[in-house]
Formats: structure tokens, sequence, C-alpha cells
């Protein structure tokens, strides 16, 4: 507003100055953590709503939550998904063996055998429950955080560990980040760097499965973070639309590196909440409770199949370690969030309520953290043969450029004649790249 | 001058079509062809797109496989590159190239990069269609010549018809390719050839060579110039609406200039530039979209670098001007008959 004088922001008469809500974590670094403020509802209080219903009938399950592991570790409600516990125990282990594949690949970094990696610890139950109830060839679009979901379709450790030291067994030619996999057999769509991307993109793969008359159904994932972008809208919009067979999942872990939950909308609304404004069914879940990730997915999936429609999912949780290996949390929120976050450790939690149920004890799972640890050692040093980051083996520099198309053009034919003119004078004693050049008349 | 393939000669018989019935007929040959064909965008389904270019698509191969989108470009491309990874071969249409941005980081951090991050295994065979490029009074936001933001983005083709014939078979290439290509089509020449003189009658395309379109299904390979006029006073490299104006202003003049319609700007046919260059010593390149880092400057580089020793002269750009396109101004900003005809004249001098 521009008054008489030419001068901007002047407030007119009584009404009082606008001001800016610009959103502030409740926690800062040093500061004592009270989650007291935080809603969250006891387990099996939400009614199991029939897979078919409308989707605004879910928005009590919008705002509320599915949750099935209570307080003494039982399941209980209308969501239990009551399952038999050796399906409990194999959930339990492959939890456990992401998260030691997490500490074994981030200490790898830490020790420059890679460039970077990203944890998803705290969330294992989130990727890990969820893929246990899809069938094996439904397609899951993830974002960077769901190395679980390939550990549980038993994806091969030493296969993501070759793409994180981007050796020369690495399927994907160390043209990618670590940690960037992409396993097509596996049902794993290939990882993208820009945000939420894949989110419109499982809604298409979800309207060819529908276009072509197959039972197959899609699923993605975006942290709440992204779900501020515009894909996001995107995707619920034709998802909605076309009645596309997806779920669409956001993970809450209340932080988007340094920024909290709030600078994507948390301090007015669930995410979850968000999904009956565009007229899809929505469920908010407790992310760290197993059982309740796999109830809601399972009921996801069943909608999806039976062309009732897709689901948003917003997974209740809290991001335990920094963003990535080049993150340090402790600049920007208290250390004590962690210790204090109200719905626990999911790993704990359910190996808690497979004790309860007589089925599982300290021994055994500490005998299953060393077993698992173990697993994880044995598949980084078979990778390790193959080469770390800028000390082991890579691929032919002209794999470079191949896969830019189909065929390669003039222009990238020449490029690559360059490349491996300017070995020589980059590496003449071929020690400093440690490449392998076959076929190159090297 | 066109050039009849083989494949076209046997396919059918040529009949006269404008560059959207051409278009039009290419989305048929090839849905038949094809069950993993899907065309959508936004208006394209019951009412045929704005343009008419989907018209009797959905009544024919039906609403599973040709449907109307919400408005949202982001969305029309992140799904055809979800549909590509199932393993449909998806034909989006963005209604015009001015509204293409949206869609920009599903194209580029997408489309153009799955088959290299994913080292193959998953690629992304889409077909963007898009109206694009000046002469119709479309102002700022239907006018606009965006191709240089896609040739400058590795994995991507990028490829302008200029006649309905080629419209027809470079369509039915593109939507054959493996890689995505961004298509798009002059909509000042949709109905008929245009010299650049706004002020004289419109013509149709019925009485011109290319305008003939042969029946059925034929294809013209992508990354092939098309040589519309050989000659030896000069190269003009061209494409789009820009190659009817450079033949009429060449023809004005009574230059005997070589014109190259590039028809694939990238991959570029590098070989059909050099050889032309080097035997004419003299290079002319235009385009209607804006000047500076426009591919221009591309084809400028390539030329002065793999031709130095041939060229007689400074190599001649005549571009749209570095403003956003205007409405009521569109004659000044347009490269027309006297901004080609200024830098043909320089060429000749030296």
């Amino acid at each position: 507003m521009v008054d008489q004088t030419g001068r901007i922001g002047m407030p007119r008469g009584n009404l009082p100055p606008l001001e800016l809500h610009v959103p502030e974590p409740r926690f800062r670094p040093g500061d004592p953590v009270d989650y007291s403020w935080l809603d969250i509802p006891g387990a099996g209080e939400l009614p199991r709503f029939d897979e078919a219903c409308e989707a605004r009938e879910t928005m009590p399950a919008t705002l509320g939550m599915v949750r099935v592991l209570d307080d003494k570790h039982r399941a209980v409600g209308p969501w239990d998904p009551r399952l038999d516990p050796e399906t409990l125990r194999r959930i339990l282990r492959t939890m456990a063996l992401t998260r030691a594949f997490d500490d074994r690949m981030y200490r790898g970094q830490r020790q420059g055998k890679t460039s970077f990696y990203m944890k998803c610890t705290g969330e294992e139950a989130v990727s890990v429950a969820h893929a246990y109830a899809l069938a094996g060839d439904d397609m899951v679009f993830p974002s960077y955080r769901q190395q679980g979901i390939l550990i549980a379709r038993d994806y091969p450790l030493v296969e993501m560990v070759n793409q994180i030291y981007s050796n020369r067994a690495d399927r994907l030619k160390g043209r990618q980040l670590p940690i960037m996999y992409s396993a097509r057999d596996y049902g794993f769509f290939t990882i993208s760097g820009n945000l939420a991307t894949q989110f419109p993109q499982a809604v298409g793969w979800a309207m060819a499965s529908a276009i072509k008359g197959d039972t197959r159904i899609a699923t993605s994932f975006v942290g709440e973070g992204s779900s501020a972008e515009g894909d996001f809208h995107a995707a619920m919009t034709f998802a909605a639309v076309y009645n596309a067979p997806v779920i669409l999942n956001v993970v809450n872990n209340q932080w988007a590196i340094s920024s909290f939950s709030g600078f994507a909308g948390a301090e007015r609304s669930t995410f979850a909440a968000r999904a009956v404004g565009y007229g899809i069914a929505g469920l908010r879940v407790d992310g760290n409770d197993a059982l309740a990730v796999y109830a809601a997915t399972q009921w996801a999936a069943n909608r999806a199949r039976a062309n009732k429609g897709p689901t948003l999912i917003e997974h209740f949780t809290y991001r335990a370690e920094g963003h990535s290996t080049s993150d340090d949390p402790s600049a920007y929120r208290s250390a004590h969030e962690r210790e204090e976050w109200p719905l626990g450790d999911p790993v704990m939690r359910l190996a808690r309520h497979l004790i309860a149920l007589g089925e599982w004890d300290d021994e055994r799972h500490a005998a299953m953290d060393r077993e698992v640890a173990e697993e994880v050692k044995a598949a980084a040093k078979a990778a390790e043969k193959n080469g770390v980051l800028g000390h082991g083996f890579h691929h032919p520099f002209h794999t470079m450029f191949e896969d830019v198309f189909e065929d390669l053009p003039w222009n990238l034919r020449e490029q690559a004649e360059q490349a491996i003119r300017e070995r020589e004078a980059k590496w003449p004693d071929a020690r400093g790249s440690g490449a392998v050049e076959e076929g190159e008349g090297a | 001058m066109i050039e009849e393939t083989a494949v076209s000669l046997q396919e059918g018989e040529a009949r006269p079509m404008n560059m959207i019935e051409a278009i039009n007929d290419a989305l048929h040959v090839m849905m038949g062809h094809d069950p993993d064909v899907v065309v959508f965008g936004e208006d394209v389904g019951y009412f045929g797109g704005v343009f008419r270019a989907t018209a009797g698509l959905q009544a024919k191969f039906c609403k599973m496989r040709v449907f109307d989108t919400p408005i949202n470009e982001c969305g029309i491309i992140g799904a055809a590159v979800g549909m590509a990874a199932y393993g449909l071969r998806p034909v989006p249409e963005i209604q015009f190239a001015d509204y293409i941005y949206p869609g920009l980081d599903q194209l580029i951090s997408e489309a153009a990069r799955l088959r290299y991050r994913s080292a193959g295994e998953f690629t992304a065979p889409i077909t963007v269609r898009s109206p694009f490029g000046g002469g119709i009074f479309g102002g700022q936001t239907h006018s606009q010549s965006p191709e240089a933001l896609f040739t400058h983005v590795s994995g991507l083709k990028t490829v302008i018809p200029s006649t309905p014939h080629d419209a027809k078979g470079l369509l039915i290439a593109a939507i054959e390719d493996n890689d995505p290509v961004i298509f798009f089509e002059p909509k000042r020449i949709y109905n008929g050839p245009f010299d650049g003189y706004y002020d004289h009658p419109s013509k149709t395309w019925k009485n011109y060579p290319g305008g003939q379109v042969p029946e059925g299904y034929y294809s013209i390979p992508l990354g092939k110039a098309r040589t519309v006029r050989e000659g030896s006073a000069m190269t003009v490299l061209v494409y789009g609406t820009m190659v009817h104006v450079a033949e009429a202003v060449l023809a004005e003049k009574g230059v005997d200039a070589e014109i190259l319609d590039l028809r694939t700007l990238w991959p570029l046919d590098i070989e059909a530039v050099e050889k032309s260059v080097q035997k004419t010593g003299k290079c002319l390149v235009i385009h209607e979209a804006t000047r500076t880092s426009g591919f221009g400057a591309e084809l400028v580089s390539l030329v002065q670098e793999r031709c130095f020793y041939h060229l007689e002269a400074p190599i001649e750009r005549v571009t749209g001007f570095d403003t956003p396109y205007p409405h009521s101004l569109e004659w000044a900003y347009f490269p027309g008959p006297v901004r080609i005809g200024d830098a043909v004249d320089r060429l000749m001098k030296e």
C-alpha cells in the first residue's frame, strides 16, 4: 500500500498493524524438551473404516491416529492386523537389519569410503512394515529414506553398498549420488535428488496399471517438508481425478533438514487432513508402530486394488539422526528431542510386543543384533573388494557417456574420446584414477 | 522440395493435408499401430484439442487411451514419466509452449535423466507435443519459442517440423523413439506456409509440395536435416516457420542459397551442416526465439569451430529481439524479410 506521501507500510486509522507469522520450533539447542502439548491419541481408539468408504468419511482418521501397540506393548483395537509371530519376527529383523546397515554405512562415510550417506534411524517401521503389507510386485516410488523397503524385498545388501561406494560393481555405474538406488526388478523406482517428483510419477504408473487392466498398485513417499512442493498438489489432484490405484505416503518426521514441520504447514493442520480436500481417503498413523503402519498400508492397498481409489497416509514419526552425513542437527534442535519423543523407538516397541506375547526375549534380541551386524559387515567387505569411492575401482570412462540416450550421438562420441585423451594427462601412472579401463585400448 | 522416403511411397497415396491434419493423422496411425500409445493433456479428449490436433482420437480409441487432464503441466509430465516407467508410450500435449515451464522440473530432472541415472533400468519414451512460435498476435504467452531451454538439456531430443509431410513423419518417429522428445509445432504454419509478409493473403498447404502427406505409416528419421534448396552462395540454417520466410526472402533476393531445415535441433545433423557450410563458405542462422543464448548461438559456435577455414564472412544470426514477445509490435519484433534481407546483403557483400 502506498500512502499519499509515497511511503509504504504505514498503518491506517485504528487498525492493528499486520504481523507476519514465521513459525518457530518449540525447542532449540540446549532447551529442555516437553512433549506434553502433543496430542497423541491412545492405541486402539480409532475405528477401522470400511475400505470402500467415501473419502470424506476418513476425516476422523486424518486428525486422529491409527495406533495398535499400547503402553503395555499389547496389540489392541480394530486396526490390529493380527500378524502371526513369525511375520512379526521377520519385520523386526528387517528393521534391525536396516538400522545396522545405516550404522555401518554412516561409519563408512566417516572413514572416507564414500562421499555421503543418509540414515533412516527411527523411521524403520515406516518403510519395512509398509513393504510387508504390499505385494512383491507393487511398484514403489520412494524418496531417499526408504531403504527399508529395498531390504524388506531382499535386495542384496552388497548391491546397495556397491552403489554407495560407486565402485566397479555399482549397477548405476557410479553416476548417482550414494543411496539414490534403482532396482526395477524389486519394484523400486530410481531415486531422484529432486524432491517430490516421484509423487506424480507414482500416480502416472498407477494410471498406467489401470489403463492396462493390471492388478498392481503403486505407492510413493515424500517427507513432510517435500509435501510443500507443487508436485504434491499435482499428484493429489491427478490421483483423485482418475481414482488412481496408488498409496501416497507423507513421512512426517518433524524435520526437513533444519526446518521443523511448521514450515510445511504442520502448525495449522495434519498432513493427512489434506487428503479429504482432494477427495482422497486419509489416514494418520503412528509411524513408530510397525503394526499400525502395516494395518494402514494394508487398508490402503485393499482399497486401491478394489478400484476404490487412492489413499494418503501420514506416518507420524521422528527423524532421530541428522538429515545426512553433511548435517549437524545440534545446530538447530534440542538433543533431548530424540530422548523424549513420545512414540518411542519402532524397533524396541515391536520387540517388546513380541516379548509380551512370549515370542521373543532379550537373549534372542541380542543374538539378532549380532547377526544383522555380521550380515552387514560381510556385505560391506564383499563390496569393498569392488572398490570404494576415489580409492578403488570405478567404471570405465566411456560409460559416463552411455545411457544419456539409447544411442550415442556424435557430440557424446567426440566428448568420450576427449575424456579418454585427458586421462593420460590427469593420471599418467593410472594409479590415481584407480580405473579399470576395459575396451578402451588403455 | 521434399524428400519422400521409400516407405511413404509404399505405404499410402499422398493427399493434401494441413499440418494439424497431418499431426492428427500421425496420432491416429500410432495409436492404431501400438496399444501402448496414450494421448492426454488439457482439452485433448472429448473436445479434440484447442487446435483440433487430437480430434476424433477419443471416439476411436476410447477414454482410457485419450483423455483430458487437470490444468497442471507438472502433473501432465510427471504422470507421463510414471506411465513410461510402467511401459507405456505417452504422448502428452502442453497446450502452448509458453506453458511448459511448470513441467520443466519433470522434463529436465526426470524424463531427461531417467535412462542415465537408472543405467537403463527405466526409460522415458515420451513425446511432448506443444504448439510454439509467434506470428499470430499471441502476445507474450502464446508466441514463445523456448527450444533453447530444451536443447541445453542432455537427454532430451528437440524436433520442430516445417511442413505437414515432415510433421507426420517426424511425429511418428518421435513417438517410436525410446528417448524423450520435445515436439514443437509452429502454430503459425498449422494452416499454411508463411513467407513473413503478414499483410499478404494467407496461403494454404494445398498446392505446396510439403502439404502432400502420404496415408498410413511412414517415418522420417530424427537427427536428419532436410535440404530445402540446394545452392552455393551461402548456407541458411533454419527451422519451423522461419524455413518459409527464409525461402521467400532468398528467392526474392535472387541469392543462390542452400537452405537447410534442421527438423531435429538436437541431436543436430552436424554432417549436413558441415558439408553445406564447407561448400558455400558463408552461414546465416535464423530463428524466431530471442537472440542471447538462443539455439542460434550453438549453431554459430559449431560452424565456427568446425568450418572456420572455409568461412569467407562472419556468421550472421537473425533472431527475435531480447525482449518478451510483444503484442501490438509483433511485426516489429518478428525476424521477417527486412531483418533477414539485411543479413543476406551483408553476407553477399563479403
